[in-house]
């Protein structure tokens, strides 16, 4: 039940002179919820950038399911199960939500190339099947009324939710939620919450979770790591972290 | 408000085919030469700009090639249905080297194998082009227009050089042009409704986004790269087939240019837009001769301006792109649902009026 999932070790990441992320260490569980906090410019985006192959890193080590991951390309580490939403929303925007949706199931597609040309052997039922998962998504997530509608037309909120819906129409064993209740009011963020939790225990998915709201990262998280100025500062269950001192002193500098 | 209903849909489609048909074959018998043959240019700019839409408009990698993949296309079709005797007629300057002086294939094979050796070109030139993005890449694809054209005029033995190759056997008929359009426009229009078509899309509209959904970028833009040579290479051999003579002069970077309007008019990422507006061009190009041409307005005798065609044009354009910015259809394909939509609310306002 707690296979690991991530191994990340003595992560190091520069960007010319400037040491992004320097010496990290993170392991995730499956069922696990952790939770990367720190400041502003912290190097936290830049650890999921790693992660999922966007950035390289200098030096260090990761592995996915106890294979190496270091270096490798972006859809490579997408298709092993990693899945990701971003900090500023990143949609196919004049796409239509379910067309959003249904992107992520490209690597799972069972049709050929002539196949889809042509229109017969697998293609059809094959559409229907990435049509109907797609539509299951959008109604996990609220979103199904909104099927045909253009990405970008979406208010704020739905968009970070579409964002999700897509991320888990790539069927991933790790969810990485880079600021997910960002510019969400207090009910949506304790609505989003227990979300999060029900998805941790339905698809047994591990989360990693970037976030700003203390109470919500409080909530959810079953461990918290604390980065600043890319270096870790604190490691541990949410009631440890919210009384120590380095991380009190990072947020609100030393009296 | 109608509704979604794809076997009225499939019907439609089918009897404005046989309606399509049906016209064709009138032109065939009834049209004269000249009408013909803008018909024939009509279907072979549809392939072209359908085509280059794929990788311009849907995949959003601007790229300047159609010019070099016409002349490959139309090169290798043209060289493999000159007879061996024809070959050693024209090419005056040095003999075709063997094989190819041997070689010779009937109009339809050697279309499939200009198609397959453009598509074969663009798989190749694929691997370095794709390393970079945007203005640049636009840069890479024009340079290789240019360079085919260099080729052209200089390995004398395949191509004849500038003197080019004449009198090639006029096979294209408004059949073949058309035939091979529906065809181009069906394989298309396909492609782009299938999983395939979304994941071009989703590189279009954010690349970062697409790889982290597991799409490989690199291997859907070398997709839609190939898949639009092989169609601007079948284009290319009919092209050959309709002119009977080529020659590296012919694949000027204006080809690409027209395309490129053809394509922008018709609204980028638009296969419908790409195929409204590449008749649009091709008839009104022609259509607007009638300015050029001596006439007498209210008594007021007007001389005729040569060029004066290409004002007017000019003109037109910048009011198209003035008035509509997303070209005439946008990013909008067209449906018979929106047709219909559109007749009701007609019949409608028309009964209201009464």
């Amino acid at each position: 039940m707690n296979e690991n999932l991530l191994q990340i070790q003595g992560l190091v990441v520069q960007f010319g002179g400037i040491c992004a992320v320097n010496h990290l260490n993170l392991s995730i569980n499956r069922s696990e919820i952790i939770g990367l906090i720190g400041p502003n410019g912290a190097g936290k985006t830049t650890a999921f950038n790693v992660i999922t192959g966007i950035v390289k890193p200098a030096s260090g080590n990761l592995f996915f399911l106890e294979q190496e991951i270091t270096g490798k390309p972006t859809p490579v580490i997408a298709r092993k199960g990693i899945a990701r939403t971003f900090q500023n929303i990143r949609l196919y925007d004049d796409l239509t939500v379910i067309e959003n949706v249904m992107v992520a199931a490209h690597c799972a597609i069972s049709y050929s190339f002539p196949e889809a040309i042509i229109g017969f052997g697998r293609f059809g039922k094959d559409e229907r099947r990435i049509k109907s998962r797609a539509r299951d998504l959008l109604e996990l997530m609220g979103l199904a009324h909104l099927g045909g509608e253009k990405a970008n037309s979406l208010p704020y909120g739905s968009q970070r939710k579409l964002e999700i819906a897509r991320a888990l129409a790539l069927e991933p064993k790790l969810l990485l939620l880079d600021e997910p209740v960002a510019g969400m009011n207090p009910t949506e963020t304790s609505e989003f919450g227990e979300f999060v939790l029900k998805l941790r225990k339905d698809m047994s998915l591990g989360i990693g979770l970037i976030e700003h709201d203390m109470s919500f990262v409080m909530h959810v998280c079953d461990r918290i790591k604390v980065i600043d100025h890319g270096v870790e500062i604190a490691w541990g269950v949410p009631h440890e972290i919210r009384n120590n001192e380095k991380v009190i002193k990072a947020y609100l500098g030393e009296g | 408000m109608p509704e979604e209903n794809p076997i009225r849909d499939r019907l439609l489609t089918g009897l404005a085919l046989v309606f399509l048909v049906a016209f064709l074959w009138y032109a065939d018998n009834y049209f004269g030469a000249y009408t013909q043959r803008i018909l024939n240019n009509i279907a072979i700019f549809i392939i072209l700009a359908v085509s280059y839409n794929l990788i311009n408009g849907i995949t959003g990698q601007f790229s300047l090639e159609p010019n070099a993949f016409l002349a490959v296309g139309a090169y290798t079709s043209a060289i493999f249905t000159l007879s061996p005797e024809e070959k050693i007629r024209s090419f005056i300057i040095e003999p075709m080297i063997w094989p190819l002086s041997d070689m010779s294939l009937s109009f339809p094979a050697s279309l499939l194998l200009a198609g397959l050796v453009t598509a074969l070109m663009a798989l190749l030139m694929a691997i370095p082009v794709f390393r970079v993005r945007g203005d640049y890449l636009a840069i890479v694809t024009l340079g290789f227009g240019e360079v085919i054209q260099v080729v052209a005029n200089n390995i004398i033995p395949v191509t004849n050089g500038p003197l080019g190759i004449k009198g090639l056997t006029p096979h294209t008929n408004i059949w073949w042009s058309w035939g091979i359009c529906i065809f181009t426009v069906f394989c298309v229009v396909r492609l782009v409704n299938s999983s395939y078509g979304r994941a071009m899309k989703a590189v279009r509209e954010d690349e970062t986004a697409a790889q982290a959904m597991g799409i490989n970028a690199f291997r859907i833009k070398t997709l839609a790269f190939t898949f639009s040579a092989f169609f601007e290479g079948v284009a290319g051999g009919l092209l050959a087939h309709l002119i009977t003579t080529i020659s590296p002069s012919l694949f000027t970077f204006m080809l690409t240019f027209n395309l490129l309007i053809i394509i922008v008019v018709g609204g980028l990422g638009s296969t419908t837009g790409a195929i409204i507006s590449a008749i649009l061009i091709t008839w009104g190009g022609e259509a607007l001769r009638i300015v050029e041409e001596p006439a007498s307005i209210f008594g007021f005798q007007y001389e005729g301006v040569p060029g004066m065609r290409m004002v007017l044009f000019s003109v037109i354009l910048i009011f198209v792109m003035l008035f509509a910015r997303q070209g005439l259809m946008g990013r909008n394909e067209f449906r018979w649902l929106k047709l219909i939509a559109w007749f009701e609310r007609l019949t409608k306002t028309g009964a209201k009026a009464k």
